[in-house]
């Protein structure tokens, strides 16, 4: 037995159990169904309820003085409250319970209301038996209750970003203006990621190597910020608040951090089309990032015509690149305008599928991509164009849709709209840090609503094309938001959880791994062939606890006895 | 932090993006005076049945945040409010905020809903179509807005309570248990010191009258996309039930119109493209093949924009699992066949050159999204510039998404322009991460 378990023997929830009962008749909502009078009488006969009451609404603040001083004459040891959501209201009615001195973790909610009252608001009778039923198993449940102590983690206030390109050198610099120390991590030589390699961004068609060195000025003049080139992370250990990392740096050489947040900044590579309308065998056809190369040096030269050739590799059928990939149109017709721009009688023919332009400026940049005269051509994804080489010059044939004909377009260049894919290495660091990569190859997000920026493991983050393609504004945002995110657990200095985790028992383990293996948060560690739960990774799901071949692992609050008596006490009937 | 400084920040607009920016500050530790100009807090996200690409239910992701607002001791929920004025600059702000009586005191008030039931302002007395429903339900006098309304309290409708315009019944304030209903109340101005300043006020819908081709208002049969959501969700006015308000007949071909007074150049249109119609409508396809996998339904599209992440293979899916029906095509005109109610749309199919009226026994018009129109009062109240649409214009798209010509107050969600709720939520932590850094930082002059 633990020094904490002995602790909570000592506590009040080893003496005998005096259960207090108190139902909500939450105005109409529960009084109007489920016959509370016959309720309270019916609790009052249960094993152990030494006091049952009811009030019209138990979350007023009548109500919680109801139930402290309820504690206090019945000297209750166990509270239950028969009303709404535990969602909602169970942290109140926990807190309560402190107020009056009890432990927290010795308080149980029946939900009456969405289980029972709202569902079966034409069968009064049926539901005042129902709760019943829930408040018979709620107290059995209460009986058994033992005292808990909320978890609490440190947490290191420093981060890791990896990842040197806007995204990250973004995260790195809010959360160094908050006062925090980052280290930046680069694979690179340099920092900058693809926006090194581009040549204006939209809009305003601002040059990229002006942008870059507006950021790589602020993060390099930050003292906050220890910049790290040419790195990689080799191993990661750990959890939320005290993660240790090791570095290692092209020369060879070591390095060892400790910090308390990671946030994931490590973009996204233009997919090679290899075997695509001629690439890689057909002089002239190019990728968009090779355009945007030759543009940046003044080396487009003087074409006639260039085509266009959007979703080259992209919204496939099948396979891994069924995605749009956000960008490409954009950047394509960003480049049409350039090269319109610059020489107007250049011909530009872009070859589409759906022209991606969301929002305001993108839709500005289609309207002025076609004011210039830019001609665009749908086709669809059965018939694709086929590109050829004639007479020195490239040959692209497209089935438009418009006209129900093929067009021949003799060109001089033509550029794929590749997507944008995953690195190399993004599946052995998402594999590093124990956070999963969806479909498409890209980092997986814990919910794309609730949690858009938050791994589902703790102390982990993620941001910009390491996410999902997306233009530099959004990656912007979501590289603050990252920070944001690190900078509330990092401020705090420490996490609190509530203590519903597994627990080994260690003389029944037999070492087997298999909680690590099923664990979805790494929370359980082998130790001298003994699992070991860390508590502040646990998140109480219960998979080891329901996996474990040897019954060794229960869940605090939820114990197999607890949830058993929950079942026997149904079963019982009234 | 420095010293003197306030530790509070106000968010303006209580949607998702201004709940998310709210919590955010809050754990940071900050106190947040989260003012909305409604009754509750939740915005248009609550009125959704479900949300694209992952299909889930909206309220089941809302409810909590909505909930862990309202109870955050670091929160101050204040609703049926507006921002008139401002004062200070970025660190040290006074902003100064009107609040309309609710003529229910929300400390005392539960939510039970007793008054709600006493009170007589309901058929034949009188119809009120409740807003929460688009209107197609009806409500009280008295009223509580929605069930998972934070503040779950009870507001009185001055235009329509009896006792606001003759002086007789408060049968509301005789039957209230918690004695909350106080018709004393008067407008009251308050005056609050904060650090920083997050805005996100949303979106409204474009009214889809204006495009008279497709007969919104006069054609019984044509509803707007908020209207068939309400129709689709099991806690909307019909229960789930979908049917044609002409004649409660179960619809067997439904028809999506896209870019109604979007993309649009003309006067009254929005010419930008709203960012979420495509995936949206899709997903009210998707719902309604769930809820009559017989109903046939077309969607009618000008470019397919299904550029998030899992959205091409949300389209894959309602395409080849749901057979929906794509076709690309702006229509001309909806034509009323009065004698059967049926919808015809006249367009021309791209893809096969061809000039087609079809018939649809409902169409659903996917209106452009545009910016509020109190953003005006409010961009003059805190002297913030508007763009040409009237969305927040922000200081430089690409290095200062959230940032405005005024330091210390960020914009966040669609109010800065087309956006989805993923994008609006993480804009949102955004802003929140740049009130944090004039607060805790060395910002104090942006």
């Amino acid at each position: 037995m633990s020094e904490r378990e002995r602790g909570q023997e000592e506590g009040k929830g080893s003496e005998e159990p005096r259960v207090g009962v108190f139902i909500c008749h939450c105005g109409l909502n529960i009084a109007g169904t489920v016959d509370v009078e016959e309720v309270v009488k019916y609790a009052s006969t249960l094993p152990d309820v030494v006091v049952a009451k009811d009030y019209m609404y138990m979350c007023s603040s009548a109500g919680l003085d109801m139930i402290k001083e309820a504690i206090r004459e019945h000297k209750l040891n166990r509270v239950v409250v028969a009303a709404c959501t535990p969602r909602t209201h169970e942290p109140l009615f926990r807190q309560t319970c402190a107020e009056a001195g009890l432990n927290p973790y010795l308080f149980e909610m029946a939900n009456i209301r969405e289980h029972c009252s709202w569902v079966h608001m034409h069968e009064k009778k049926m539901a005042t038996e129902k709760a019943k039923d829930i408040v018979r198993m709620t107290v059995a449940k209460a009986r058994l209750l033992r005292p808990q102590e909320d978890i609490v983690v440190s947490v290191e206030p420093k981060a890791l970003v990896i990842g040197g390109g806007v995204s990250g050198m973004t995260a790195a610099l809010s959360l160094a203006r908050q006062g925090f120390k980052v280290y930046l991590v680069e694979k690179e030589p340099e920092l900058g990621g693809l926006l090194r390699k581009l040549n204006k961004i939209y809009p305003a068609f601002r040059e990229a190597s002006e942008l870059l060195s507006e950021l790589v000025k602020a993060v390099e003049s930050e003292e906050n910020i220890e910049v790290l080139t040419s790195t990689r992370v080799e191993h990661v250990k750990g959890f939320v608040g005290n993660f240790t990392v090791k570095l290692r740096r092209a020369s060879g050489e070591e390095l060892e951090l400790f910090v308390g947040t990671i946030i994931v900044a490590t973009g996204a590579v233009e997919y090679e089309p290899k075997g695509l309308y001629g690439y890689g065998e057909l002089e002239g056809v190019i990728t968009q990032l090779q355009l945007e190369e030759r543009l940046r040096k003044g080396e487009l030269g003087e074409p006639e015509a260039v085509v266009f050739i959007l979703c080259a590799g992209a919204r496939e059928a099948e396979g891994p690149r069924s995605y749009c990939s956000r960008i490409c149109c954009i950047t394509a017709l960003k480049n049409a305008v350039l090269i319109k721009e610059e020489r107007p009688e250049t011909d530009i023919y872009v070859l589409y599928r759906d022209i991606q332009t969301p929002g305001i400026e993108y839709e500005e940049l289609y309207h002025l991509a076609r004011e210039l005269g830019v001609r665009f051509v749908r086709y669809s994804p059965e018939k694709p164009p086929k590109v050829s080489a004639e007479g020195g010059r490239l040959r692209v044939s497209v089935f438009c849709t418009f006209l129900g004909r093929e067009l021949l377009v003799p060109c001089d260049l033509v550029v794929l709209s590749a997507p944008l894919v995953q690195h190399e290495d993004g599946r052995g660091l998402s594999r590093l840090l124990k956070v999963p990569l969806s479909q498409d190859g890209f980092f997986l997000e814990a919910h794309p609503k609730l949690r858009p920026v938050e791994f589902a493991s703790d102390g982990i983050f993620l941001c910009g094309a390491a996410h999902f393609p997306k233009p530099i504004g959004e990656c912007v945002a979501q590289a603050r938001a990252a920070a944001g995110k690190a900078a509330i657990l990092m401020g705090a200095r420490q996490l609190r959880t509530e203590a519903i985790t597994a627990v080994v028992d260690e003389a029944r383990c037999i070492g087997c791994g298999l909680c690590v293996e099923l664990c979805p948060f790494g929370a359980p560690i082998l130790e001298g062939r003994k699992a070991r739960i860390r508590e502040a990774v646990c998140k109480g799901c219960g998979t080891c606890a329901a996996s474990c071949p040897r019954n060794a692992i229960s869940m605090r609050h939820f114990t197999d006895e607890q949830i058993e008596a929950q079942i026997k006490a149904l079963l019982s009937g009234r | 932090m420095v010293q003197g400084k306030p530790s509070a920040v106000m968010v303006v607009g209580g949607g998702v993006a201004g709940i998310q920016a709210a919590l955010d500050l809050a754990n940071r530790g900050l106190h947040v005076y989260l003012v909305e100009r409604g009754p509750s807090i939740g915005g248009h996200m609550a009125q959704l049945d479900k949300t694209f690409p992952t299909m889930d239910c909206s309220i089941c992701i809302l409810a909590p945040k909505m909930v862990e607002c309202g109870r955050h001791p670091n929160i101050t929920i204040i609703t049926d409010a507006e921002v008139v004025g401002l004062k200070g600059r970025a660190g040290d702000f006074r902003v100064r905020v009107l609040v309309r009586p609710r003529y229910v005191d929300l400390e005392r008030c539960t939510g039970c809903g007793i008054c709600v039931e006493k009170c007589p302002m309901r058929p034949p007395l009188r119809r009120i179509p409740d807003e929460f429903n688009v209107g197609l339900g009806e409500r009280r006098a008295i009223y509580i807005p929605f069930p998972q309304a934070v503040p779950r309290a009870a507001i009185v409708d001055p235009e329509h309570c009896l006792y606001l315009r003759k002086n007789k019944c408060l049968l509301c304030e005789e039957f209230c248990q918690a004695e909350a209903v106080d018709f004393s109340q008067q407008p009251r101005e308050l005056e609050l010191h904060v650090g920083a300043i997050v805005i996100a006020t949303g979106f409204e819908f474009l009214d889809a009258s204006i495009v008279a081709e497709y007969g919104y208002g006069r054609y019984k049969n044509v509803l707007t996309s908020l209207e068939l959501e309400r129709l689709v969700c099991a806690s909307g006015p019909t229960g789930g039930e979908l049917v044609r308000p002409s004649d409660g007949k179960k619809p067997e071909r439904i028809a999506f119109i896209q870019c109604v007074g979007s993309r649009s150049t003309r006067p009254g249109h929005a010419p930008y493209c709203s960012a979420v119609c495509c995936m949206y409508a899709t997903k009210e396809a998707i719902l309604i093949k769930e809820h009559e996998p017989e109903c046939e339904v077309t969607i009618f599209y000008m470019d397919l924009r299904a550029f998030g992440k899992g959205f091409q293979e949300l389209v894959t899916r309602a395409k080849e699992e749901y057979g929906i029906r794509y076709v690309r095509a702006r229509p001309s005109r909806l034509i009323e066949d009065p004698g059967t109610g049926d919808v015809i749309v006249r367009y021309e199919d791209t893809e096969a050159l061809e000039l087609r009226d079809e018939r649809f026994d409902l169409v659903v018009l996917c209106p452009a999204l545009v910016p509020c129109r109190d953003n005006v009062k409010l961009a003059k109240a805190l002297g913030l510039e508007l763009d040409e649409h009237g969305f927040f214009g922000v200081l430089d798209p690409l290095l200062a998404p959230v940032d405005t010509n005024v330091p210390g107050i960020f914009v966040c969600g669609y109010c800065t322009g087309p956006k989805d709720i993923s994008e609006s939520v993480y804009q949102a932590s955004c802003a929140a991460e740049r009130a944090m850094e004039v607060v805790f930082g060395r910002e104090v002059e942006g």
